[in-house]
């Protein structure tokens, strides 16, 4: 670029730039900080609480003893991993066939489940919670595996349709010649092919399972059953008592499995933020 | 498997297993079978409940017990009910200024992040974070950050001189309003950044220098140049944020369950009440329902925009 | 008056010295080319020029003005991009009018200017449309008004011809070095292809790695290459070039080079009188290898024929003269075989000699 003059740099990027990063690290260093704080610290405001001055463990203890917080943290990884694999199967199949086999109804397949993505929960969840009830799912975990993919496969779709449009067709073609069956191409050529788009869709379908509260909160009622959003928010205010320190270690705990998907993942997470936006 | 196999086996098969592989073959039939499984679960858990709880809106069920058709009672009651036009105001009010703010914020952290500099991989991971974690659990997080007696940010700016008393962020309806908004914002950036970041990596850096030889200085640039050229994004991005947030309820419900006094409701959270706790399914389907006519609106934009692109 | 005056002009990015010691006097009104391989420095020379990358070391003057420290957009000067750089949101009108909307000129104005640039470049019938809905030769005189319509004192274009078709390029050279004459406004033109270099420059800069290999007019460069990349460079078909040992007879000397040897007349064996190393590069162009009708050893070259390529205007034959190869230029009118026997004669007033360690010439 044209000639760089030192002080607008500083201005313009590292300014604005710390400033954000405050903003926006400021309520992780907070949970972190009350975790470690004791009951009698928490609640003290003559000290300064932006650090801590005796740092305890006794929440965390609490955490995992008092409460099912480990049964909660299981429920929510059977459930996102349950719905990840039905989203993903279900959307790969019918990604590929409405980018590629382009059969009659393709098109408004296509747009349909497009705007089945738009569709918000609220709207949703009471004619669900009436179905559930129904079908005695109420108060299962299968009522969320089986409903969390209605906003899952209509995203996995949407990218995965990206991905294999960036697959030449002439690859397929290819194949055909040399007298592959359709099947055969699609679980030799294509699946290896998408492998990355799949990854990223999975790490998605993960993280929005683990993010999803409201169809937890209405078709779950029992303790045992619950995930850990609904359980931390549940179970650990107790009439007026509100556990702040247990609260928060519950918080950041349940925070460290997507946290540690996505570190590995990010460039992947990215890549189908910004893939899916572009179609 | 190759050549020869392939056709030997459909060769060798007997004529009903033959049938079924030249049946997929064909892209048409193939095709079906493929969409059938996403299909069949979104018709049963999307579609049918859709349809269903346009019908509940009109009907007078209750939890437990069948509902008859009762025309548009739900509604007209909902019309006279003030808790009900505050939440109105609250969605519309939440949705607009949080979205106005993720935007406006938004494009100019895409902007800053837009150079290249050491560590902008860190950065961008850093940057989506609030994203990632899980809605609820930050939401616990500023529930207890918004605490009328220990929060951090009242002690801070009393020893700030700012301000001599603890700020009763949740208790108030305006503060808890401005609250809600500021976490809705926290959550909601990082969407608008690195969307409209791929957007702007999109962009020539030729055009800059074309612009720059042209005379134009660094504002003009961001106006004639930026700023259009992302519009289309920007619009999608946008919707899809209106959407989410105007449909929103984790937020609100854990932070303030839509009080004090139901003065923060949002339609979501309202809608939960009166269905979930309240057992008015009917009732609580109709107050979902009035949220159509703004989501159709936001999604008949979108494909305006999407298809102009084409 | 816009002379453009680089002098010990250095581009450093970090280890990498991408320019190094740039000298060149450009005069006002001359059309002056910057050619060379990939990497030899050419674009980075010109965006210093342009104020779109800062200079190492050294001045750059537009007239009196030691433009060193001024950004871009106060150096009155107008670049065309390789990939034409149009914005594509504005019609080409808007592209066009863009820049004396940065100078805040009044609407009068820029209609008038916008519309006069246009006639020139016979664009008129553009002006409302959008970028992408023209061809890439329309794009590039989009690209091309939009530098005219500024009415800068220098003219910079970066590789505007690349992104064409054989063909058009062919047409658009001419245009340019028209509108060149027409507008008599002061032109660096950077360009990987010696054919546009040679037809459209007043004068040439040959680079190399950064370097500055040779400036002078194109018939300079052909008749008298400075060093063998020059001479290997400039000209299509390449000169043909072998390694001889340097034999010395009394006062005649002789190339060897296999069973090949070629006697030098006694000026040239004059040159290298103080010639120090045993081997010498020996170049001859296509053109000046003469068919013979019997080998003279001493004046000749014989050899096998091996390919023979007929362009229409003359014929290129590649010689097989066991120890190098030559591509040897006839008349159409001259018939050759494959596989036959050739014999040619070499042209000594054409021949040329480089230092075989420097590769500079021996004039």
């Amino acid at each position: 670029m044209a000639i760089e003059r030192v002080g607008s740099k500083v201005f313009k990027f590292y300014v604005p730039l710390a400033a954000y990063l405050a903003f926006l690290l400021f309520p992780f260093y907070w949970m972190v900080n009350t975790v470690f704080k004791s009951n009698s610290e928490l609640y003290n405001m003559d000290l300064n609480p932006f650090y801590v001055h005796s740092p305890t463990i006794g929440n965390i203890v609490v955490l995992f003893t008092e409460t099912i917080f480990l049964k909660w943290m299981a429920n929510t990884f059977i459930v996102a991993l349950s719905a990840t694999l039905i989203s993903l199967v279900f959307s790969l199949l019918a990604a590929y066939a409405i980018q590629r086999l382009q059969f009659k109804t393709s098109g408004p397949t296509g747009v349909a489940i497009f705007l089945g993505y738009l569709v918000p929960q609220t709207i949703l969840f009471i004619p669900l919670a009436h179905i559930i009830f129904k079908i005695r799912l109420w108060d299962s975990l299968w009522a969320l595996i089986l409903t969390y993919p209605t906003f899952l496969i209509p995203f996995c779709t949407w990218l995965l349709m990206g991905y294999f449009k960036s697959i030449p067709k002439e690859m397929e073609e290819c194949a055909m010649i040399d007298g592959a069956s359709r099947i055969k191409i699609f679980r030799k050529i294509i699946l290896p092919l998408c492998m990355p788009g799949v990854l990223s869709a999975g790490i998605f379908c993960f993280t929005l399972s683990w993010n999803e509260y409201l169809y937890a909160l209405a078709f779950i009622s029992s303790t045992a059953k619950k995930t850990v959003p609904i359980g931390l928010v549940t179970e650990l205010v107790r009439g007026d008592v509100y556990h702040w320190g247990a609260l928060m270690a519950g918080a950041l705990c349940a925070s460290v499995p997507v946290a540690l998907v996505y570190s590995f993942f990010v460039e992947h997470y990215v890549a189908g933020m910004t893939g899916a936006l572009k179609e | 498997m190759d050549a020869i196999n392939a056709s030997e086996q459909t060769y060798g098969q007997s004529g009903f297993r033959r049938r079924i592989s030249q049946a997929l073959e064909n892209p048409t039939i193939l095709g079906l079978l493929f969409v059938a499984p996403a299909e069949l679960l979104l018709l049963i858990f999307l579609a049918y409940p859709f349809f269903l709880g346009l019908w509940l809106g009109f009907t007078d069920t209750i939890v437990g017990r069948e509902g008859h058709f009762i025309g548009f009672e739900n509604y007209q009651w909902l019309l006279e009910d003030p808790t009900f036009w505050l939440t109105c105001f609250n969605t519309f009010l939440y949705t607009v200024v949080a979205v106005i703010f993720k935007a406006v914020l938004g494009i100019g952290l895409a902007v800053v992040l837009n150079r290249d500099f050491k560590g902008k991989g860190i950065m961008r991971a850093i940057v989506l974070l609030p994203w990632i974690i899980p809605t609820a659990l930050s939401a616990i997080c500023f529930w207890w950050l918004f605490d009328s007696t220990f929060s951090g940010i009242s002690w801070a700016l009393i020893k700030l001189g700012i301000t001599d008393h603890f700020i009763d962020f949740l208790g108030d309806p305006w503060n808890a309003r401005w609250s809600l908004i500021a976490a809705n914002v926290w959550r909601g950036v990082p969407f608008f950044t690195i969307g409209l970041l791929a957007g702007l990596q999109t962009i020539s850096p030729d055009l800059y220098e074309a612009a720059e030889i042209d005379g134009a200085g660094a504002w003009k640039k961001f106006r004639k140049i930026t700023l259009p050229l992302l519009t289309p994004l920007l619009t999608v991005v946008t919707v899809f944020s209106t959407i989410w947030t105007f449909a929103d309820f984790q937020l609100v419900w854990i932070i303030t369950k839509g009080g004090p006094a139901g003065t923060t409701h949002i339609f979501g959270t309202l809608s939960f009440q009166r269905a979930m706790q309240g057992g008015q399914f009917g009732e609580g389907a109709a107050i979902s329902n009035f949220m159509l006519p703004i989501l159709v609106t936001c999604v008949f934009i979108a494909f305006v925009f999407l298809r102009r692109e084409d | 008056m816009a002379e453009v005056r680089l002098e010990n002009v250095c581009k450093q990015f970090d280890e990498v010295v991408a320019v190094d010691n740039f000298n060149l006097n450009i005069k006002d009104k001359e059309f002056v080319v910057l050619v060379g391989p990939s990497g030899c420095g050419k674009t980075t020379t010109l965006r210093m020029i342009a104020g779109l990358e800062s200079i190492s070391s050294g001045d750059v003057f537009i007239g009196d003005n030691l433009i060193n420290k001024l950004p871009a957009k106060d150096r009155n000067i107008a670049m065309v991009f390789q990939n034409y750089a149009l914005y594509p949101h504005m019609t080409v009108f808007d592209n066009m009018a863009f820049s004396l909307e940065m100078r805040k000129r009044p609407k009068d104005e820029i209609k008038q200017r916008v519309q006069e640039a246009a006639e020139i470049l016979g664009i008129e019938y553009l002006l409302s449309r959008k970028p992408k809905q023209l061809s890439g030769g329309q794009r590039q005189r989009v690209a091309v008004g939009r530098a005219i319509v500024r009415k800068p004192e220098v003219f910079l274009f970066d590789e505007p011809l690349s992104n064409l078709d054989a063909k058009l390029r062919v047409q658009t050279r001419l245009e340019l070095k028209k509108l060149h004459e027409r507008l008599a406004t002061t032109a660096v033109y950077v360009t990987h292809d010696q054919i546009e270099a040679m037809t459209m420059g007043d004068r040439i800069v040959v680079m190399r790695d950064g370097l500055i290999q040779q400036i002078g007019s194109p018939l300079e460069l052909y008749d008298t290459p400075a060093n063998k990349f020059v001479a290997g460079f400039i000209g299509s078909p390449a000169m043909n070039f072998f390694d001889a040992d340097v034999i010395r007879g009394g006062d005649v000397i002789s190339l060897q080079s296999g069973e090949v040897r070629i006697d030098l007349p006694a000026k040239i064996s004059q040159l290298l009188a103080d010639y120090q190393p045993q081997q010498i590069a020996v170049g001859l162009r296509p053109e000046d290898l003469v068919v013979a009708t019997e080998h003279a050893p001493g004046q000749t070259i014989q050899g096998t024929v091996e390919v023979v390529e007929p362009v229409g205007n003359e014929t290129y034959v590649a010689l097989n003269a066991v120890s190098f190869s030559l591509i040897v230029a006839v008349g159409r009118k001259t018939l050759i075989k494959t596989r036959s026997n050739l014999v040619i004669a070499p042209s000594m007033e054409n021949l040329h000699l480089f230092d075989f360690e420097s590769g500079k010439a021996i004039r």
